[in-house]
C-alpha cells in the first residue's frame, strides 16, 4: 500500500482535548493495548480540578501522556512524539511541549472561530503556516469523519460526536501497529446492553484506523517491539489501585481484619472507591464525616483489632495531625497514606507535587516520631504499602506512606507478585497477663521496643489508653519528668529501630564517582532515566534510590561519601535536601521544580552535567 | 456434684479501676461514675466487652476510673473513634463519655453524625454548661449573658438546645438525666444498654466550682415544680400531679390540674418524632418544666449491622474473594 514499517524503540504520544473529549479514556485503552502487546510503558494522566470547566476553554483542557518502549523504561517521557489535539485550546497548551518535527493530529472540526478565540488565536494555526515549519500537521475533519460512519444508526447527533475520541484512537492504533480486538471487548464490557454505543464506537474506531490507512498523509508506520522484561505475569496497574492491592494483601498475610477511614479528596479517593467494592473480601470502609473522623476512626479501630488504615492528601493530612500524635502516643499500628498533590491549601488538587515530607516528618505538635516510606513508581505502591502495614503492626506505631498524583493515576506494567511469596506478617494480639498476674500495657518487646496489642474482648488484659504522657510500663496517666522523657526516648527509639528491617541500599552504578543522584518517591524514575542515559554517555553518576525516609536506611551515610556531588530532584524546594544536609552534613545540591508535574529526565541530565562543568 | 465452671457475678467493684479519682470535691461526675460502675454489672455482660471512650474534658477522665477497656483520645473525637471500635468489633458494648464543649462544641460534628449514622453507641453528655478543665470559659450550652473569664460583658452567644439537635441529626434514642437522681440515671443507662442503635443521653451536671447551681431550679426541694418526668405512655402530670402539659394547637401549654381534667393532658409517646420535637423546645423554657427522661426511642437499623449484612451478602453474591485472584485480575500477559 506504499506504506513502509520503521522500528523504533520507544515512542511518546500524547492525547489532549477538552475535560468532555474522553481523552483519560482514550488514554487508557491506547495503554491497555500496549500493555497486551508487552511494551513497557508508563503513564501521565494529567486533567484539571473543575470536573467540566468552560467547554473549549485552556483550563478545560485535559491530557494523557504515554511512553512505551521495547526497553524498560522508568518514565513517562519529557516530549511527545505525536500529540492528538482535539481541539484548539488543547493545541494551545500543548504544542510547545512537542518535538520538533513531530506529528499532530488535528480534529480541524473543532476549530471554529469561537473555540479559536476562547484559546487566544488570533488566527487559524492550521491555516495560517505557523505550525508548518516545526511539525508534521494531519489535519481531519473527526467529526464529519464519525457522522459518516454512524450513519442510520439509531443515536443523537450529539451521542455520534462524542466518538471522535474512538476515532482519534483507532488512528493512533494504525500509526503502532497495535491491535483493536482488546478495545472491542472493553466496550462490549463497558456498555453492556447499551448495543448502539458499543456499536458506534466501534464503527468510529475502525473509520480511524482505515482512514489512516487508505489516506496518503501517513507514509509510515511504526513498529516498537515487545520489551524484555523479567519473566513473570504481567498487568498494567496504576498507583492508587496497587496502593488499595498491598493493603489487601498485607491484611490477608497478617491474618487481620482490614478497616478503611477516609473522608473524600482529590487524588486520593480511588483508594476508597477500590476498598469499597472489595466487601466479599471482608474489608470494612467508613465513608467518614470529615478528615479527623477518618482518622479517629481508624484509630479505634486499630484499638480493636483491625489493620486501620486512613488515606488522604496533603489537605487531609494536616488535619488529622493531631489524631496523628494520638496514635504514636497510643502506640497503635496505623497506616496513614497521603497521596500528594500541588499545595499548600487547596493548591493543585488535581496535579502532583513531592512537598508534604516536612509535613510527614514533622507535622506533629511534641516529639512525635512517624516512620515515612514513600512509593517510587505505581508498581511500588503495591510494596510500599505492604510494608507501611507490616511495619505498623510488628512495630506498634503509625506509619506514613507517601505516594503523588503522578503515582496514583499513572500507570505501568507490573510483574504481579505471589502472595506466597511476600514476607510474612505475624501478628499476635495479647492473651494473657504479662507481669506476675497483672497486664502491663507499655510493656516493651525486647528487640523491637513495640508494647503488646490488647484488644477489647479479652479477659484479664482490660486496660486504658489515651493522648496524656503514660508511665512506662503501666500506662497509667503520669506528669512525673523523667518519666516523660524516657517516653520520648522510647518512642523514637521504637522508630528508628525500623532501621533494622531495612534492606541494604542499592547503588545503581559505581559505589563511587563524580556524581550521585539521590531520589525519593515519584522522581524515581526520571533520576533512574538520567543516570542510565548519563552513564551510557561515560560520566561517572550513579543512582540511590531512597524509599525509608524515616528512619533513613543504616548505610546510607557511608555511600553519600564516596562522590564528590550530590544532587537531589525534588517536586519541592528541597525538603529532603535539607534532611540529607543535616542528617549526614554533606554538601548535597538540590534540582528543584515545583510545576505540578514530574520533573522530566532531561531535565535532570542537564543539571547532572552542568554540575560536573 | 460435678464441677461446672461458673462465671462469678459481677459486681460494682470489678469495675473500679485502681486509679485514683482527681475531679474536684462535690463535682457531680463522681455521682455519675458511680452510678455507671454499679450498671455495668448488671446487664450480664462480661467485663472484657465494655470499652469506655472519650475526648478531652473534665467528663472525659472518666475511663481511667472504669475497670473495662478504655481510650481518652483527644477533644471532640470521642464518638469517631468509638464507631473505629465498633465497626472493628460489633460485639463490644461502646459508651462514649463527654460533655457539652467536648461533645457539641468541638466535636460537634462527631456527635451529629454518629447519631445520624444510627451507630450502635452509647452517649453520655455530662451538661454542666461551662468549661472546667480549663477554668470556666462559657460553652455552647451557657445562658446568654454568662459572665466568665472570657466574656466579661456576658456572654452574646445563643445556647443549643441538645436534644433538638440530636432529633435533628436522627437519633433513635434521646434522653435526660441528673446527677442528682441516682435511680433516674441508673433507668436511663438500662435504657440506653438496651437500646439496640445510637443512644444519647444528656446528664445535667454541676460544676460546683465553675457553674455551681446551674441545675439548682431541677435539684432543690423545689424541684418538681419545674421539672417533669416523661414516662412513656403517662399523661404528662408535674409539680406532684398538680399541674400538667396540653396542646394547644401545636404549642404546649402548662394547665392546672385542679380546674381540668386528665383528659385533657397530653399523652407521652416515646416513638412520636413530632412530640419529641416539641417536648426537646421545653428545655430552659421559663414557662415550661424542663423535661427529663426519654424523650424519644424507636428502632432503626444500625450501621454497624446494615455493614455486617453487606458484607455477608457480598460474599454470598461473589464468593469469598481470593487475593491472589484478584492480583492477577484484568488483562495479563506473560513473560519469560
Amino acid at each position: 500500500m506504499g506504506k513502509t514499517f520503521k522500528t523504533i524503540d520507544e515512542a511518546v504520544i500524547r492525547f489532549a482535548g477538552d475535560s468532555g473529549d474522553g481523552m483519560q479514556l482514550t488514554g487508557g485503552r491506547f495503554t491497555e493495548t500496549t500493555a497486551i502487546v508487552g511494551n513497557d510503558l508508563s503513564t501521565l494522566p494529567d486533567f484539571p480540578a473543575e470536573i467540566r470547566a468552560p467547554a473549549g476553554s485552556l483550563a478545560g483542557v485535559s491530557a494523557f501522556q504515554l511512553k512505551f518502549s521495547s526497553k524498560d523504561i522508568h518514565t513517562p517521557g519529557d516530549k511527545p512524539d505525536v500529540l492528538v489535539a482535539m481541539n484548539p485550546a488543547a493545541l494551545k497548551v500543548h504544542q510547545k511541549d512537542l518535538i520538533p518535527g513531530g506529528t499532530m493530529i488535528i480534529n480541524t472540526d473543532a476549530f471554529s472561530k469561537k473555540n479559536l478565540n476562547f484559546a487566544g488565536y488570533e488566527t487559524n494555526p492550521i491555516e495560517d503556516g505557523s505550525l508548518d515549519d516545526y511539525f508534521t500537521v494531519i489535519p481531519i475533519e473527526m467529526n464529519k469523519m464519525v457522522t459518516a460512519a454512524c450513519e442510520g444508526m439509531d443515536l443523537t447527533g450529539k451521542l455520534v460526536l462524542r466518538t471522535k475520541n474512538f476515532f482519534a484512537l483507532g488512528v493512533l492504533f494504525y500509526m503502532y501497529d497495535r491491535p483493536m480486538d482488546a478495545t472491542e471487548a472493553w466496550l462490549k464490557k463497558k456498555f453492556a446492553g447499551k448495543d448502539a454505543i458499543i456499536e458506534a464506537n466501534t464503527a468510529s474506531m475502525h473509520a480511524g484506523y482505515n482512514y489512516a490507512d487508505t489516506t496518503e498523509i501517513f507514509t509510515t508506520r511504526y513498529k516498537v517491539e515487545k520489551a524484555e522484561l523479567p519473566p513473570g505475569t504481567y498487568r498494567n496497574i496504576n498507583g492508587n489501585l496497587a496502593t488499595s492491592l498491598g493493603l489487601l494483601a498485607a491484611s490477608e498475610k497478617a491474618g487481620l481484619g482490614l478497616f478503611l477511614g477516609s473522608y473524600p479528596i482529590t487524588p486520593a479517593s480511588d483508594i476508597l472507591h477500590t476498598l469499597s467494592s472489595w466487601k466479599h473480601f471482608g474489608v470494612k470502609t467508613f465513608q467518614a464525616e470529615d478528615e479527623i473522623a477518618g482518622v479517629t476512626s481508624a484509630i479505634g479501630a486499630s484499638y480493636s483489632g483491625s489493620l486501620a488504615v486512613t488515606t488522604t492528601s496533603g489537605p487531609g493530612i494536616a488535619l488529622k495531625g493531631e489524631a496523628l500524635g494520638l496514635a504514636v502516643m497510643t502506640e497503635l499500628p496505623l497506616v496513614v497514606i497521603n497521596v500528594q498533590r500541588g499545595g499548600p491549601s487547596t493548591g493543585l488538587p488535581t496535579k502532583t507535587e513531592q512537598s508534604d515530607l516536612n509535613q510527614a516528618l514533622y507535622g506533629r505538635n511534641g516529639e512525635a516520631p512517624m516512620p515515612v516510606i514513600a512509593a517510587a513508581t505505581p508498581g511500588d505502591c503495591f510494596f510500599a504499602a505492604y510494608e507501611a502495614c507490616k511495619a505498623a503492626v510488628t512495630h506498634m506505631t503509625p506509619v506514613m506512606l507517601l505516594t503523588d498524583g503522578y503515582l496514583a493515576n499513572g500507570s505501568e506494567p507490573w510483574n504481579i507478585p505471589d502472595l506466597d511469596e511476600l514476607e510474612s506478617i505475624d501478628v499476635k494480639f495479647a492473651d494473657k497477663p504479662n507481669a506476675d498476674g497483672d497486664f502491663l500495657p507499655y510493656l516493651r518487646d525486647e528487640k523491637t521496643l513495640a508494647r503488646p496489642w490488647a484488644i477489647p474482648g479479652t479477659a484479664k488484659l482490660e486496660h486504658r489508653v489515651g493522648g496524656i504522657e503514660t508511665a512506662e510500663n503501666t500506662g497509667h496517666v503520669s506528669y512525673d519528668p523523667e518519666n516523660h522523657h524516657r517516653m520520648v526516648m522510647l518512642r523514637q527509639e521504637k522508630v528508628n529501630r525500623i532501621q533494622n528491617d531495612i534492606p541494604p541500599t542499592e547503588v545503581f552504578g559505581d559505589g563511587h564517582g563524580d556524581l550521585l543522584l539521590l531520589s525519593w518517591g515519584g522522581t524515581y524514575g526520571a533520576s533512574r532515566s538520567a543516570s542510565e542515559t548519563l552513564q551510557e554517555e561515560g560520566l561517572k553518576v550513579s543512582h540511590v534510590h531512597v524509599r525509608w525516609i524515616s528512619p533513613l536506611p543504616k548505610d546510607l551515610g557511608e555511600i553519600l561519601i564516596n562522590f564528590k556531588h550530590i544532587l537531589i530532584p525534588e517536586i519541592n524546594l528541597g525538603q529532603f535536601l535539607r534532611l540529607i544536609r543535616s542528617e549526614y552534613l554533606v554538601d548535597a545540591k538540590g534540582l528543584n521544580l515545583v510545576r505540578g508535574r514530574p520533573i522530566g529526565a532531561a531535565t535532570i541530565v542537564e543539571k547532572v552535567k552542568e554540575t560536573l562543568g | 456434684m460435678s464441677e461446672v465452671a461458673t462465671t462469678p457475678e459481677l459486681t460494682k467493684k470489678d469495675f473500679v479501676s485502681d486509679q485514683a479519682v482527681r475531679w474536684c470535691p462535690g463535682c457531680g461526675d463522681y455521682a455519675i461514675l458511680a452510678q455507671a460502675q454499679k450498671q455495668m454489672p448488671t446487664f450480664g455482660r462480661k467485663r472484657e466487652d465494655f470499652v469506655f471512650v472519650s475526648g478531652i474534658g473534665c467528663s472525659s477522665r472518666f475511663p481511667y476510673y472504669m475497670n473495662t477497656y478504655g481510650f481518652h483520645s483527644i477533644h471532640g473525637r470521642a464518638p469517631a473513634l468509638a464507631t473505629g471500635v465498633k465497626i472493628a468489633n460489633p460485639d463490644l458494648s461502646v459508651w462514649v463519655i463527654t460533655g457539652d464543649g467536648d461533645g457539641l462544641s468541638i466535636g460537634g460534628n462527631h456527635f451529629m453524625h454518629a447519631l445520624r449514622r444510627n451507630m450502635d453507641i452509647n452517649i453520655l453528655m455530662f451538661n454542666n454548661r461551662i468549661y472546667g478543665l480549663t477554668k470556666g470559659q462559657y460553652s455552647p450550652t451557657s445562658e446568654v449573658g454568662k459572665l466568665t473569664k472570657a466574656s466579661p460583658y456576658g456572654s452574646i452567644d445563643i445556647p443549643l438546645n441538645p436534644p433538638s439537635l440530636a432529633l435533628g441529626a436522627q437519633a433513635t434514642f434521646v434522653a435526660r438525666t441528673i446527677d442528682r437522681w441516682q435511680k433516674h440515671m441508673a433507668e436511663m443507662m438500662e435504657r440506653s444498654y438496651n437500646h439496640d442503635g445510637g443512644s444519647y443521653i444528656e446528664i445535667y451536671q454541676n460544676c460546683n466550682i465553675f457553674n455551681d447551681g446551674a441545675f439548682e431550679p431541677y435539684t432543690g426541694a423545689e424541684k418538681m415544680d419545674n421539672v417533669i418526668e416523661l414516662k412513656n405512655g403517662a399523661p404528662m402530670l408535674f409539680a406532684k400531679e398538680t399541674k400538667g402539659i396540653k396542646l394547644d394547637g401545636s404549642k404546649a401549654i402548662v394547665i392546672d390540674m385542679e380546674k381540668n381534667s386528665v383528659d385533657d393532658v397530653l399523652i407521652h409517646d416515646e416513638t412520636n418524632l413530632d412530640l419529641a420535637h416539641i417536648i426537646a423546645n421545653w428545655t430552659s423554657n421559663p414557662d415550661l418544666p424542663e423535661p427529663i427522661g426519654v424523650i424519644y426511642s424507636i428502632d432503626k437499623p444500625t450501621y454497624n449491622q446494615d455493614m455486617v449484612d453487606q458484607i455477608n451478602f457480598a460474599k454470598e453474591k461473589k464468593g469469598a474473594g481470593s487475593v491472589q485472584d484478584l492480583l492477577n485480575a484484568g488483562d495479563t500477559w506473560t513473560v519469560g
